[in-house]
């Protein structure tokens, strides 16, 4: 393909970078370069390597061959320090803050302002204050410890604390995942007059609208390979998408069934939880896929731990199965039917150094037991159907789930679940940092699911999922549900509307862009 | 302004209860106490609280960094002996041997005198130190979690004092006892500074038992600008989180290492103070565990997590201190010996289930696991 | 992740090292006892088999400890513990002495299980309070010399006596040994012991009751801990103050030399007999030679220093 010839010499210049881990070609010959004062978008489905490529620069990890070059120099950086050194500085997804610390120490933690050789607090704390004011956000206290600030102050602190490093390339990877739409805006502004500075930007996200507003130039991976750079504007929006899956994504979704009556099998009334959950009714039927939709952190993913007894103090009637289920902890949920595949699946949802196995079968080992023992010969057959019912990919069953993919890894959390036989299925924003091909493989999934009769509670931050999949969106705004959409009514301009807590009568937010 | 006071205050609070806990109980003591507010029941607390704060700030630092070390009371063991042979301050000198394995082994002369001394506490301390280094090169360059690398290393320690002191012995200057077990006034007329003592302007402190003013120098003199450098809060990044630290770019390997570097010196120092205190080098095994274990739970009641990431040396000495009154109580109330170890006990499980009470507040359960 | 050496998994490999150690004792040992002796003790079986009678206290004791290890936790109330069990049993006498000695550790162990699952109290920190509450109680109750009631018939039957001519301590170590293997091994408790160990948020939002799991392996460590002070007091006709402080490092050495992960869900019952054994014939081989307290306790320090730095060491932490 021939890539659109750039009006600037490249400041950062990479040729033939490969990288494998464990035998699997995570880059595989990359030729990537990108100019002073433009942003750069990097689109890739996750296993496309943008993450790897990401990680190169950025000095965390080393290429296995290839060359990069900073503004016509060869480098080489073994560490994050060097790569700043050098002027390359990189916010990541999974933040590099120390929650203990305040967010003046964080901000300058690796080369604070000094004062006879030990650190000046009161200068450090003045830069602290320039920083944030620099993007617009003085409401922080620099004396805040971390911990103690809400996910979108922190991720706020982060990028102050890349842009104290004066970077000369900058590199945002899902930098604004966790931000309110304002704080949204703010980095907007920011990465503009950054551009204007002259520093080079790459910008590494999936909302498409963020990359729509931002990006001068675009280049799509996949399967890690560079498959063509562009500028934007150059390539329509299916274009890209085509060329990030490559292939056809009319057939996404599978079809969903015609509207019928159905039987509430789980059934919320007033359900209110401190200050997260307000009041909440919903029910969702046998063969329903309802979804939960707004911005984030209106109490969606509360909801969720609520219906599966892991927040206490909960109170309001829950109906499982036509009777009041008392959902006091995880096991309790457990015996009336109710699954939870949870956000995190490497922290909640596996063991990631136990084996695959062990993994799948830890949630119903009262299924495979004989007596006080468990059962090896059942273990084995529930465990390959299992595998090959979700087309599991691994090398063998003993192996740890840790060296999975992450698509793959998500899919044994969700056998883990299929083996209690679930009823209800809860599902906290399963599709997050999968590959769409695996994506399509659990919408499938969860369509076969709904059909033999589960009832599917389903969180997407994606809208398109919501639309694609769902049945029923139900809108949720401060920990209320706002409004529940279908059939016709099921449209992104809708959920975004809802998501605001507009209602249709004004017009100067029906087209607003969002967080 | 008051903001920020707010936030200082909620972020420090486990040290404040610490103070306040332990200024609370002292009060009670010396108003319970028949001889309480004089200056030698001062000194005789200073002295038996010393060595165990300076365990206290030891065990601290590694704790920071998200480590333990075990080998704390070991090290402070070895010292005391070390010391037992290095401060007998005689004037011609002090001929070294040790007897190993049968054999008796001639080390030369270890000087005497005031120079003698001096560099005899320098040695101390520096082995001291040198016993954390090592600790620290184990735990980062063998790659072997603290609790098990300091519980092996400590037995090293413990059988290397054992060697030096196979039964309790040896000779400290008899000066030095003097002067570091007591007043600021009767250091000064050993020392012979400020007019002996009798300086107009000296007077009014002269009242102060020196363990206090040792502890406070130590603080003031290496524990503050250790905290305030950028190694030090290194180590309070890596206890808080390690990956996020090496992605900050942070020396690791060197801030694990100056944690228990330090905690060795601190150790070191308990140990000197304590051969000086008893005039002998005693390769004590059960109280070298005990001060060990001690010292975890004077960190612990001094509010320092043992998770990493937030505490302070302060806070650990007030811990030790609050510790060590609890006893002193035993004694004046005339609490029957038998029933001593039952109310130690009790009160250290009380103190640490308190911290617990916050769990009974906390609302999504899934925020219990860390 | 890249295999190691003859396709032994990552946990088999220290048990094996620890194995070839333990044979490497024994020829040095011999060595040194032909040489200086002219004979070779270490390879009798009377000896092997009455060092391993005494190795059978540890390795009770170790088996408790490896559970609460096994979930990340540890166990420091362990020495008086068994102490107080042993006191305990030998106070009341008669057919109720085991029963309650055994009661004790049970007891204790649902203690220590509720104040870290339910107060979440760190267990170092919970179990050396009530190792302290433990003494305390002890020594309240003996007056602070050694109880003057002796052991019961029975304990010492099981603790000195032999049985077909072997100890029938080792029978007792034999039984626990199944147990553990069984429980870890072939139950469901097993695998969740193992779970909450590597990730308990995980495991507790599988449906396990982790708290339940983390109060039994407390119970099973302390009731662990008493048959052990039992079966000590029986071998030495009573009890005494201070018996089970040199129980405790001892035990935690030997479960992380057979190769258990100290920060929790590793490690095999195997690993932690070879462990044991490991250890008790150190101690002896060092007897042997007469080796002073001094060089014991340098030599025990750089042996589990050696063995772990042979076992190939923790991940650095980049992310």
């Amino acid at each position: 393909m021939q890539d659109a010839v750039p009006t600037e010499p490249a400041f950062l210049k990479l040729a033939g970078i490969s990288k494998r881990y464990a035998g699997v070609r995570a880059l595989d010959g990359i030729d990537f370069a990108c100019e002073r004062g433009k942003i750069h978008a990097v689109l890739g489905e996750n296993g496309a390597g943008k993450s790897t490529l990401i990680k190169i620069i950025a000095g965390v990890v080393q290429p296995d061959a290839g060359t990069m070059c900073l503004a016509g120099n060869q480098v080489s950086f073994a560490t994050p320090s060097a790569a700043n050194a050098a002027g390359v500085v990189c916010i990541f997804q999974e933040l590099s803050l120390m929650p203990d610390l305040s967010v003046a120490d964080n901000i300058s933690i690796a080369a604070p302002p000094r004062r006879f050789g030990l650190i000046d607090a009161r200068a450090q704390r003045r830069r602290a204050e320039e920083l944030l004011a620099g993007i617009g956000c003085e409401d922080v206290n620099p004396l805040m410890r971390v911990r103690d600030l809400p996910l979108s102050r922190r991720q706020v602190v982060e990028i102050a604390k890349a842009l104290g490093k004066r970077p000369q390339l900058l590199i945002l990877d899902e930098a604004t995942s966790a931000l309110t739409s304002a704080d949204v805006e703010k980095v907007y502004v920011m990465l503009a007059r950054l551009k204007a500075e002259g520093v080079a930007i790459l910008y590494i996200s999936h909302r498409m609208h963020e990359v729509e507003a931002l990006a001068d130039r675009a280049s799509v991976f996949r399967n890690g390979r560079h498959i063509e750079t562009f500028d934007w504007g150059a390539r329509s929006t299916a274009d890209i998408v085509q060329l990030m899956i490559g292939r056809d994504i009319a057939a996404q979704y599978p079809a969903k069934p015609a509207r019928k009556p159905v039987t509430p099998v789980l059934a919320l009334e007033h359900l209110s939880w401190e200050k997260h959950l307000d009041r909440i009714s919903l029910s969702v039927g046998a063969g329903e896929i309802v979804g939960l939709g707004g911005l984030d952190g209106q109490g969606q993913k509360s909801l969720l731990l609520a219906l599966f007894g892991v927040l206490r103090g909960v109170t309001g009637r829950i109906t499982a199965n036509n009777r009041e289920a008392r959902l006091g902890s995880p096991a309790a949920a457990m015996s009336v039917g109710i699954a939870l595949v949870p956000e995190d699946r490497k922290t909640e949802g596996l063991m990631l150094p136990m084996s695959i196995t062990d993994n799948l079968t830890i949630a119903s080992l009262g299924a495979i037991s004989t007596g006080p023992f468990v059962d090896r010969a059942k273990e084995r057959t529930t465990v390959t159907r299992s595998i090959s019912r979700l087309q599991i990919k691994i090398g063998a069953p003993s192996d740890a789930v840790s060296n999975l993919s992450g698509g793959n890894q998500q899919k044994v959390v969700l056998a883990k679940w299929l083996m209690t036989e679930p009823r209800i299925i809860l599902l906290n924003d399963p599709t997050r940092g999968i590959d769409v091909g695996t994506k399509q493989e659990l919408y499938r999934l969860m369509r076969e699911l709904a059909d033999q009769g589960a009832a599917i509670l389903f969180y997407s931050t994606d809208y398109d999922e919501l639309i694609g999949c769902c049945d029923r969106v139900a809108i949720m705004y401060d920990g209320r549900i706002v409004r529940e959409l279908e059939g016709e009514e099921l449209t992104e301009t809708n959920i975004i509307t809802s998501s605001l807590n507009v209602h249709a009568a004004t017009p100067a937010t029906a087209g607003a862009t969002h967080a | 302004m008051l903001d920020d006071l707010a936030i200082k205050v909620r972020q420090n609070i486990g040290l404040a209860t610490a103070i306040g806990l332990f200024g609370i109980l002292y009060l009670l003591y010396n108003m319970a106490h028949p001889k309480g507010f004089s200056s030698a029941v001062l000194v005789q607390n200073g002295n038996e609280i010393f060595a165990l704060a300076m365990l206290a700030m030891a065990q601290t630092v590694p704790v920071l960094a998200s480590g333990l070390d075990l080998s704390v009371g070991a090290v402070m063991t070895m010292v005391g002996c070390v010391a037992s042979y290095l401060l007998a301050g005689t004037v011609g000198g002090t001929p070294l041997h040790l007897e190993i394995f049968g054999l008796h082994l001639g080390l030369g002369t270890f000087p005497g005198g005031t120079g003698g001394i001096m560099l005899g506490m320098a040695v101390c301390v520096a082995i001291g130190s040198l016993a954390g280094f090592v600790n620290g090169c184990v735990v980062v360059y063998g790659r072997i979690q603290p609790i098990i690398a300091t519980l092996a290393t400590g037995a090293v320690y413990i059988g290397i004092a054992l060697f030096l002191r196979p039964t309790p012995g040896g000779k400290i200057d008899e000066d030095v006892n003097w002067a570091l077990t007591n007043s600021l006034g009767d250091f000064a007329a050993t020392v012979h500074i400020f007019d002996d003592g009798a300086a107009a302007w000296f007077t009014p402190l002269a009242w102060i038992p020196v363990p206090f003013v040792l502890l406070a120098l130590i603080s003031l003199l290496v524990w503050v600008p250790f905290r305030r450098s950028v190694l030090g809060r290194a180590v309070y990044a890596v206890g808080s989180a390690e990956g996020a630290a090496y992605m900050s770019g942070l020396p690791i390997a060197r801030a694990k290492i100056a944690a228990f570097t330090l905690a060795g010196f601190f150790a070191g120092c308990g140990g000197l103070f304590l051969a000086i205190q008893t005039s002998s080098g005693n390769a004590d095994i059960p109280q070298a565990g005990a001060y060990t274990l001690n010292s975890i739970a004077s960190v612990v009641i001094g509010g320092t997590s043992l998770l990493g990431g937030t505490g302070s040396a302060i806070g650990s000495i007030f811990g030790a201190m609050i510790l060590r009154v609890i006893s002193f109580f035993f004694r004046i109330f005339d609490i029957a010996p038998l029933l001593q170890p039952l109310f130690e006990g009790l009160i250290l499980l009380t103190a640490v289930s308190i911290g617990a009470l916050g769990v009974l507040r906390v609302k999504n359960t899934l925020e219990l696991f860390r | 992740m890249t295999t190691v050496t003859l396709g032994l998994s990552r946990d088999d490999r220290p048990i094996l090292i620890a194995a070839l150690f333990i044979f490497v004792i024994l020829v040095a040992g011999t060595v040194y006892t032909f040489a200086r002796f002219g004979s070779a003790p270490l390879l009798s079986p009377t000896y092997l088999l009455q060092q391993l009678q005494v190795g059978a206290f540890l390795g009770i004791v170790s088996a408790g400890m490896m559970l609460v290890i096994l979930i990340a936790q540890i166990d420091l109330s362990v020495p008086w513990t068994l102490a107080a069990a042993a006191m305990m049993a030998t106070s009341i006498g008669g057919p109720l002495a085991i029963p309650v000695g055994l009661g004790v550790g049970l007891l204790v162990g649902i203690v220590n299980g509720i104040g870290v699952a339910y107060l979440r109290v760190p267990s170092m920190i919970f179990t050396l309070g009530v190792n302290a509450v433990m003494r305390g109680l002890m020594v309240a109750h003996t007056g602070g010399y050694a109880p003057q009631t002796a052991a019961t018939e029975l304990m010492r039957t099981l603790a000195a006596d032999r049985t077909l001519g072997i100890p029938n301590a080792l029978f007792v170590w034999a039984a626990v040994s199944v147990l553990v293997v069984v429980v870890l091994q072939r139950t469901p408790l097993g695998r969740y012991i193992y779970a909450i160990g590597n990730k308990e948020s995980a495991a507790y939002l599988a449906g396990i009751n982790t708290r339940g799991v983390t109060v039994v392996c407390f119970a099973l460590c302390g009731l662990a801990a008493a048959l052990t002070g039992v079966l000590l007091a029986g071998y030495s006709t009573k009890a005494y103050q201070g018996m089970g402080d040199t129980y405790l490092l001892p035990s935690i050495a030997a479960v992380v030399i057979g190769g258990t992960n100290i920060l929790g869900g590793r490690g095999r019952y195997l690993g932690t007999l070879v462990g044991v054994v490991l250890i008790v014939l150190l101690n002896s081989v060092l007897s042997i030679m007469e080796m002073p307290e001094a060089g014991r306790q340098v030599i025990y320090g750089l042996v589990i220093i050696l063995m772990l730095l042979v076992y190939g060491r923790g991940e650095r932490i980049t992310s």
